[in-house]
């Protein structure tokens, strides 16, 4: 159990830090999700399925689609990896 | 420097939370409140998910609260984007780089569409048997509806004022049974009506009809503001 549970930490720590290090703004929405969605399997290790499905639904869904959409609205919206075209 | 700022409040964050956990006395709960709520829920509410009758009867008007937050903050981004598009000259709606997405994407959209309204009306019509319920179903009914429309930008999308009514109406009928329970009980929001058999879908009184209110407001709600964000001064 405390395993599994510092294996997701781990995981978690590592997508937050990779938000701040990756240049592409769309990876960067990708790993916020992963964040919440580390975060979900914490919650339902810790028997709060309550909590989970809302960390699923929100954390997860809803706020990575708020996030994209401010990033279709501000035109950083690029899957392909252009360094310099926009960094003006 | 932004970064490496970034990355020694989240190593300070971490070590809060590790010394903060190492202090805590984990697995024997000091809750006494808790407790009570565990031994007399069964009996006070009937509803087989102990925590729905904690967000929906004991603790009633913290979740009107919640509603809102939900709802003051969905009316400053309406606020916010409809002052925005006074200023833009003119309406165009042929907008030519806004474009429908690709064939794989909108025929996905289109077939999971029903499946993320069944699962969410299942979410929130089950809230007070299973985990889950209004705020997590509403929020999948939302994402479905939203979905839909960003897929398709330039299609014929939700109309603002369904979305609007079903907001209120649901607003409304939340607190209408609120003050008949203030009227017929004595207490806000107590759990009026019979309990049924413990664990049905009919159980738990006025709970479900709360939670079906609590879905579609928070649905709606979600639904016309990213409707509103997604718009892009095209047609507010």
């Amino acid at each position: 159990m405390i395993w599994i549970v510092a294996f997701v930490v781990f995981i978690m720590l590592a997508a937050a830090i990779a938000v701040l290090l990756l240049d592409n703004m769309v990876a960067a929405v990708v790993a916020t999700s992963v964040v919440s969605l580390a975060l979900t399997i914490i919650f339902a290790l810790l028997r709060a399925p309550d909590v989970a499905m809302t960390e699923a639904a929100i954390g997860a869904g809803l706020s990575s689609l708020i996030l994209a959409i401010g990033l279709k609205r501000l035109g950083y919206w690029k899957i392909s990896d252009a360094k310099g075209e926009k960094n003006d | 420097m932004t970064k490496f700022a970034s990355l020694l409040f989240i190593a300070g964050l971490a070590f809060f939370l590790m010394v903060v956990t190492g202090l805590l006395p984990l697995g024997n709960s000091p809750m006494l409140i808790g407790n009570a709520i565990l031994d007399s829920a069964k009996e006070q509410v009937g509803a087989a998910n102990v925590v729905t009758s904690v967000v929906l009867a004991y603790r009633g008007l913290d979740t009107l609260g919640e509603l809102s937050i939900l709802f003051a903050a969905a009316s400053a981004v309406g606020l916010l984007l409809t002052k925005s598009s006074f200023n833009k000259p003119s309406k165009n709606p042929t907008n030519t780089e806004e474009s429908d997405s690709g064939f794989v994407a909108i025929n996905g959209i289109d077939l999971i569409f029903p499946l993320l309204l069944v699962v969410g009306m299942y979410i929130i019509s089950h809230g007070h048997l299973t985990p889950g319920g209004g705020f997590q179903g509403g929020v999948v009914l939302a994402i479905a509806f939203a979905m839909r429309s960003i897929v398709r930008p330039r299609g014929k999308s939700i109309d603002h004022g369904v979305v609007t009514f079903i907001e209120a109406f649901a607003g409304l009928s939340f607190i209408v049974i609120g003050l008949v329970a203030l009227y017929t009980q004595g207490h806000f929001l107590q759990p009026m009506l019979d309990q049924g058999h413990f664990g049905s879908l009919w159980s738990a009184g006025t709970i479900p009809l709360l939670y079906l209110a609590v879905g579609l407001k928070v649905g709606a709600e979600l639904a016309g503001l990213i409707l509103a964000l997604n718009t892009d001064e095209v047609n507010i």
